[in-house]
């Protein structure tokens, strides 16, 4: 437990009046009126005009390790994660091996530990291998030491409709719930890009529209059926918006995630054959992009998270057809967020908190407990806050990330906003903008 | 021009330059001696990551009568590494100093990619990627179309011999086949509409791409009402891979021969077309699949010629690509 204390000076949570912001023992220790709180033996922290968010939670990040660490490791991955100002992420189960015994997801979960950047949550595969074939050890997942929650053969679909609500059942034992990437693998075999009006001009094989809603329309039947709750990964489309949007109004038990990528991007981008612009699910239309918009404005869309999928550049050095899906995003979700959605004046800086903190938090039930993220910001609250700097624009150069992967979709592009600082449990492993060297606990 | 990608690139000047120099160039293959001097010194690479020896015999001959330099570079096999081997094999072709790249590659974009990645500074012209673009086969339809039918055309110049400087204009193509995986039909569909003439695709439903509807053209699922009722001045089969029938439920069709009762170009669909009409078909040809012996083998049959026009097309297009217009005065065409 750190023992330095903070003053972060004059700093807005969530937006609102300026406050001086103490951080001691871990905890939020001290909210004063601005300038007043006493800075003796504390490190300040000026952040006038600065927006106090609680560390953000993604619910979906690839780290890669164990068997990829060319591409990531848990260490560079969750260094990348608080520099965009998360506190905690949920490392997917597509390592190699695979996260599908409590000896894997034990593995990542004390590599996080070690690295000490943000809390790691191993998501454990709902199936073996990923194989959609049989159910894997949730029940020892669970009760590891990485406890885990959530599940996930993301990166694959866990098609088997019986299989699929077997899972949800059995997860309800342990207040578990499925991760479904909703894709229908015999409707995308081959699939490059979105189908649509650029797929048939670029002549990429097209991944349609139907090939996720028709997933996620069969699972949420399925969890009202079995009174499960069912998590939709990155959903992508306007159509899946209108079928969760239906589903909450039947009061079915069901949260969704929308990627910053598919906030902003569209399958125009195919046009110039670059794979950083090749991602699974693959961006969509203008039309669907204002739907996932409109979407999270209105709450049907729960939460953002960002996919974050480093590659190695010969992954995504080549052929749009031989490239590898994904592109990383903990550094920029933040940006993307606050462009499409703050600056346009659909979402407040409190929403943010919420979409990118307490209710993936919630979700993936790590809200609670000596390690709670997503929690308010007031005193006697784990210390685990970060600090936006709303008025800088940044240049995003992907060889100068964080992450060991450059595959980012904004390479040249300006994005508003600027994670100035992360706090995980009181402890700095951001400041001044750059992660602070390397920590040991 | 620097580079010939895709025919949506080009204007209608740049087509119509492209066939009116295909013209001259057809016009010195009647020489004796065949070989131009103008492409002297110069290197042309086929870089062939799939096989097609039409395509590449076609393009080794067109450089080679230009007196060009000639390296057949062939990566095929090599498609199990085929992340790096498209951009190492242009860093290598670069080092030996290639002057053109033709590419074929099984990935769409592939062309676009050499052109634009910063690989190499050759031109790049394309010779076929992936379900995407054909540019020199769309070309060389045009232009046998443009030989034959030209006449008919809204707007032929004064004087003009086998329709030199005429655009399309007017005139009615029909499309017909697997036009959800065929470059050909893409890079026809948008030169034909540049040139000024009218395309109507046809094809099963489950080859026709979703997104067609902002194409420039028409689409109709049924050939005899289109050949009946439309009236195409010409006639451009598709050719239909028989693996398009397998995979169980994924088949596109249900067999080969309900295709060909719906979409075959046989005797009888030959007979309803005007006694103007053409027949092309850009090889190589599945007789009695897509097209019967009798419609191949017709006096309306252009497809031989198509080959040679090929030829002419293909050193029209490294002549503007390498020589550039400048320096066409003066060359002995």
């Amino acid at each position: 437990m750190s023992t330095e204390t903070y003053v972060l000076r004059a700093a807005r949570p969530l937006g609102g009046d300026p406050v001086d912001v103490v951080l001691r023992g871990g905890v939020v220790a001290e909210i004063t009126a601005p300038g007043v709180a006493d800075a003796a033996d504390a490190t300040v922290v000026e952040a006038a005009d600065h927006v106090l968010l609680p560390g953000l939670v993604d619910l979906h990040t690839h780290l890669r390790e164990p068997g990829r660490e060319d591409a990531e490791t848990v260490a560079s991955g969750t260094r990348a994660a608080a520099a965009g100002g998360f506190t905690a992420v949920h490392a997917m189960a597509n390592t190699s091996p695979v996260a599908d015994t409590a000896g894997v997801v034990e593995q990542v979960y004390r590599l996080g530990e070690q690295a000490g950047w943000v809390d790691v949550h191993p998501v454990g595969a709902v199936t073996v291998g990923l194989a959609g074939e049989r159910l894997a050890e949730l029940g020892a997942m669970a009760d590891s030491a990485a406890r885990v929650r959530v599940f996930s053969d993301d990166g694959k679909c866990v098609s088997d409709p019986v299989l699929m609500r077997r899972a949800l059942e059995y997860v309800k034992a342990f207040d578990g719930v499925v991760a479904q990437h909703a894709q229908e693998p015999r409707l995308t075999e081959g699939a490059q890009m979105n189908e649509g009006v650029v797929s048939a001009e670029v002549g990429l094989t097209g991944w349609p529209a139907v090939a996720e809603e028709a997933i996620i329309a069969r699972d949420v039947l399925l969890a009202e059926h079995v009174g499960s709750r069912l998590h939709v990964c990155h959903l992508s489309t306007a159509g899946s918006v209108e079928i969760v949007r239906w589903a909450k109004s039947r009061g079915i038990d069901v949260t969704a995630e929308v990627t910053p990528h598919h906030l902003v991007l569209t399958d125009e981008l195919a046009r110039t054959y670059d794979p950083a612009f090749k991602v699974n699910p693959p961006l969509r239309t203008a039309a669907d992009v204002e739907a996932v918009r409109e979407g999270l404005a209105d709450g049907t869309i729960d939460i953002v998270a960002t996919d974050h999928a480093p590659h190695t550049r010969e992954d995504k050095d080549c052929e749009w057809g031989a490239a590898a899906f994904g592109m990383t995003g903990l550094e920029t979700a933040l940006s993307v967020v606050q462009q499409t959605m703050v600056d346009t004046g659909r979402l407040s800086w409190s929403d943010v908190a919420r979409v990118l903190s307490s209710a993936p938090a919630r979700i993936g039930r790590v809200d609670a407990g000596p390690h709670a993220q997503g929690r308010p910001v007031a005193v006697g609250e784990p210390a685990n806050l970060t600090l936006v700097d709303p008025a800088a624009v940044r240049s995003v150069d992907g060889t100068r990330q964080v992450t060991a992967s450059g595959n980012t979709p904004f390479a040249g592009v300006e994005l508003p906003g600027r994670v100035v600082a992360t706090f995980l449990r009181g402890r700095a492993t951001v400041l001044d903008g750059a992660p602070v060297g390397e920590v040991v606990r | 021009m620097r580079h010939l990608l895709s025919t949506a690139d080009l204007s209608k000047d740049e087509a119509v330059l492209l066939l009116d120099t295909a013209a001259q160039m057809a016009a010195t293959q009647s020489r004796e001696i065949k070989k131009l001097p103008t492409l002297r010194g110069r290197t042309v690479v086929n870089l062939f990551f799939e096989d097609s020896t039409r395509t590449r015999i076609s393009f080794e001959t067109a450089a080679k009568r230009l007196s060009a330099d000639v390296i057949n570079f062939s990566a095929k096999g090599s498609s199990v590494s085929k992340g790096e081997s498209l951009k190492d094999t242009a860093l290598t072709l670069h080092a030996m100093g290639a002057d053109a790249v033709v590419v074929r590659h099984w990935a769409s974009g592939a062309a676009y990619q050499l052109a634009n990645a910063g690989w190499l500074d050759a031109a790049v012209l394309n010779a076929g990627d992936g379900t995407h673009q054909h540019p020199t086969q769309a070309l060389l339809d045009a232009y046998t179309i443009r030989r034959h039918l030209a006449a008919r055309s809204d707007r032929l110049p004064d004087g003009a011999v086998d329709g030199v400087g005429a655009d399309l204009a007017g005139l009615k193509v029909a499309i017909v086949g697997d036009v959800l995986h065929s470059r050909v039909a893409r890079a026809n569909v948008a030169l034909l509409h540049t040139l000024g003439a009218q395309v109507t695709l046809v094809a099963p439903p489950t080859l026709v791409p979703v997104g067609v509807g902002v194409w420039p053209c028409e689409v109709s699922y049924d050939l005899d009402a289109t050949l009946d009722g439309w009236r195409p001045d010409a006639v451009m089969m598709l050719r239909v891979q028989r693996e398009r029938m397998s995979g169980g439920a994924g088949a596109f069709f249900p067999s080969t021969l309900e295709y060909t009762r719906y979409y075959g170009l046989d005797a009888r669909r030959l007979a309803l077309l005007d006694d103007h009409a053409i027949v092309l078909h850009p090889g190589p040809m599945n007789r009695g699949l897509e097209i019967s012996a009798e419609a191949a083998d017709s006096e309306r049959a252009v497809i031989v010629e198509q080959v040679a026009n090929g030829v002419a097309v293909r050193m029209a297009a490294l002549y503007l690509l390498m020589a550039g217009e400048d320096s066409a005065e003066g060359n002995d065409l």
